[in-house]
């Protein structure tokens, strides 16, 4: 398995998830004074999932602060606290709020600069985390990176891994543009090496996380683990091998590690756990056709959500959800075509 | 010099998302030390918009240097605001806030002056925000083409008599401001107002080739 990016000549040690992305906020609020952050709970409680907690108590309450129950009013007041030159870092608790301040986020900030005739810059950066828990249910469990690329003015990163969460995260503070920085909830708990000091992952780089010429599988976010686990499956039952590709950034989307490897396999799955109808997948088929046509040996499949609201029991869950023998059968039936 | 650099932000289609954006621009500024006050204008109908409430409860509980101003047209687009709305006097719905409010009568300059005054002092002093309502009155339509049927002509003609340039030079007749001093002040408002009108219609249509200005860098603009 090829490794994350790592910066010359410094030591990596396992950290979870949530520990990374606390890593990349402590070394932001220390390293750039206009950084702070706003958030429900982020502060006094440490935030819903934990992860930031100890910062309030390190850095102040006027670098983290705490908010009423008002997405369209906290986001709305990081706008402006950008536009004025500060760098926020705003929290929205469950992705599926970002839909409370959508004005702020889609007709605001994705277009004050435009608006402006470039006159302004807006420096924000909002992370939430999305996806299916356990038992969150359809109201708290939305994957809506899909509306952040089809309306252009986001940049849009989703990592899987340790060590993304925090150079993504990085990379997205010190962009002079409004970023989004979607984690996922199953993964904070996760394991995995992460380089200590500054690690800043540019966006627009997806990562081959194993390689091989049979298929190509790209997943984004808590997906990839699933084409990581398929992958494994197809290996041992079909002896097929597949390059695993980790987007990492939706937005901007390195289409040409995609279609590098499209074109040396031929055959493309996408994995996501958002809905199929207008995700994220269709756009990547959409443009492999369009670029690599003479390269396909078959049309490219998606293993998506349902396109349904999120059940709430555990079975019903599992079912929703794109599962490592959908990615499977999925692959099969390209390597058939 | 653009707009933002004199202090004049992007404006909003968006009635009453330009609130919390006032209430950042107000953060950055008591973050750094700034005396600089920040001002949202708005209209009576940007009243019922959940984030106008949203900021104005920010601006209270983070003690903002900011001030909501309210002109009170009595219209909301195409409907009278009263209908629209549970109280007497749009300041008596923010009350519950424990916002600092001012009412001044819109018309008149020196009223309008002097409540923002006391907003601005009590924001540089430390005291938090203001809500300013303005009662006035829009003697035009809503947009070209607007029918009217919502009011009399009786009623504009009456508010007409406000006007607030009638109010203003009646008052400065009374401070003896002679007449050929007002008139060379219309004067060159008018040919300011001119200028820029004829400048506008002179110049050129903007590049098509240029229509990427002020996308961000990662935004794909090609067909």
């Amino acid at each position: 398995m090829t490794p994350p990016a790592a910066a010359a000549a410094t030591s990596s040690r396992t950290l979870t998830f949530r520990d990374a992305v606390r890593e990349a906020l402590e070394l932001e609020l220390a390293r750039d004074p206009r950084t702070f952050l706003m958030g429900e709970d982020i502060g006094a409680y440490g935030g819903v999932y934990k992860v930031t907690a100890g910062l309030l108590e390190r850095f102040g309450p006027d670098r983290v602060m705490d908010t009423p129950i008002a997405e369209a009013g906290f986001v709305g007041t990081a706008v402006g606290a950008a536009l004025a030159g500060k760098r926020p870092i705003v929290e929205i608790m469950f992705m599926d709020f970002v839909l409370v301040a959508a004005d702020q986020l889609l007709n605001q900030a994705a277009k004050l600069r435009f608006l402006s005739g470039d006159a302004v810059r807006l420096p924000l950066t909002v992370r939430t985390q999305h996806g299916v828990g356990a038992g969150t249910g359809a109201q708290h469990s939305q994957c809506f990176e899909a509306f952040f690329a089809h309306i252009p003015g986001f940049a849009v990163a989703v990592p899987a891994f340790p060590a993304d969460a925090k150079g993504l995260l990085a990379a997205a503070v010190r962009m002079d543009d409004p970023c989004l920085v979607v984690e996922h909830k199953a993964l904070y708990p996760t394991k995995g090496e992460v380089p200590e000091g500054e690690y800043v992952v540019p966006f627009g780089q997806a990562r081959i996380v194993e390689a091989g010429d049979d298929v190509t599988i790209v997943a984004y976010g808590r997906a990839v683990h699933t084409a990581l686990a398929a992958a494994a499956l197809l290996r041992d039952r079909d002896g097929v091998a597949a390059d695993v590709i980790d987007l990492r950034t939706i937005v901007p989307l390195d289409r040409e590690t995609v279609l590098g490897s499209v074109r040396r396999t031929g055959r493309l799955v996408v994995v996501h756990e958002a809905h199929r109808n207008v995700g994220v997948g269709a756009e990547i088929a959409a443009r492999v056709g369009e670029l690599a046509w003479s390269d396909l040996r078959a049309p490219v499949r998606r293993v998506a959500g349902l396109d349904m609201p999120v059940p709430y029991a555990q079975p019903l869950e599992a079912a929703w959800l794109p599962q490592p023998e959908d990615v499977v059968a999925a692959v099969r039936s390209v390597l058939r075509s | 010099m653009s707009s933002f650099a004199r202090g004049v932000v992007v404006s909003n289609a968006i009635v009453a998302a330009n609130l919390p954006v006032a209430c950042g621009l107000a953060l950055a500024a008591k973050q750094d030390g700034r005396a600089t006050v920040t001002l949202a204008a708005f209209g009576d109908g940007a009243t019922n918009q959940a984030v106008f409430h949203e900021a104005l409860n920010l601006a209270v509980i983070w003690r903002l240097p900011v001030i909501f101003v309210c002109e009170n047209n009595q219209y909301s687009e195409m409907t009278p605001i009263r209908t629209m709305v549970g109280v007497e006097r749009l300041v008596d719905r923010v009350r519950g806030y424990g916002i600092a409010t001012e009412t001044c009568d819109g018309m008149d300059v020196e009223a309008v002056r002097a409540a923002a005054a006391d907003a601005a002092d009590r924001a540089r002093g430390g005291g938090g925000p203001t809500f300013i309502e303005a009662e006035t009155y829009r003697f035009c339509g809503h947009m070209p083409g607007d029918a009217e049927t919502y009011r009399s002509r009786d009623e504009v003609e009456a508010w007409r008599a406000r006007d607030p340039l009638t109010i203003a030079r009646t008052r400065l007749a009374t401070l003896g401001v002679g007449e050929t001093e007002v008139a060379a002040v219309d004067d060159t408002v008018e040919r300011r107002l001119s200028a820029a009108l004829d400048a506008a219609r002179a110049a050129p249509p903007p590049d098509p080739a240029a229509v990427a200005l002020g996308a961000s860098p990662y935004m794909e603009v090609t067909r």
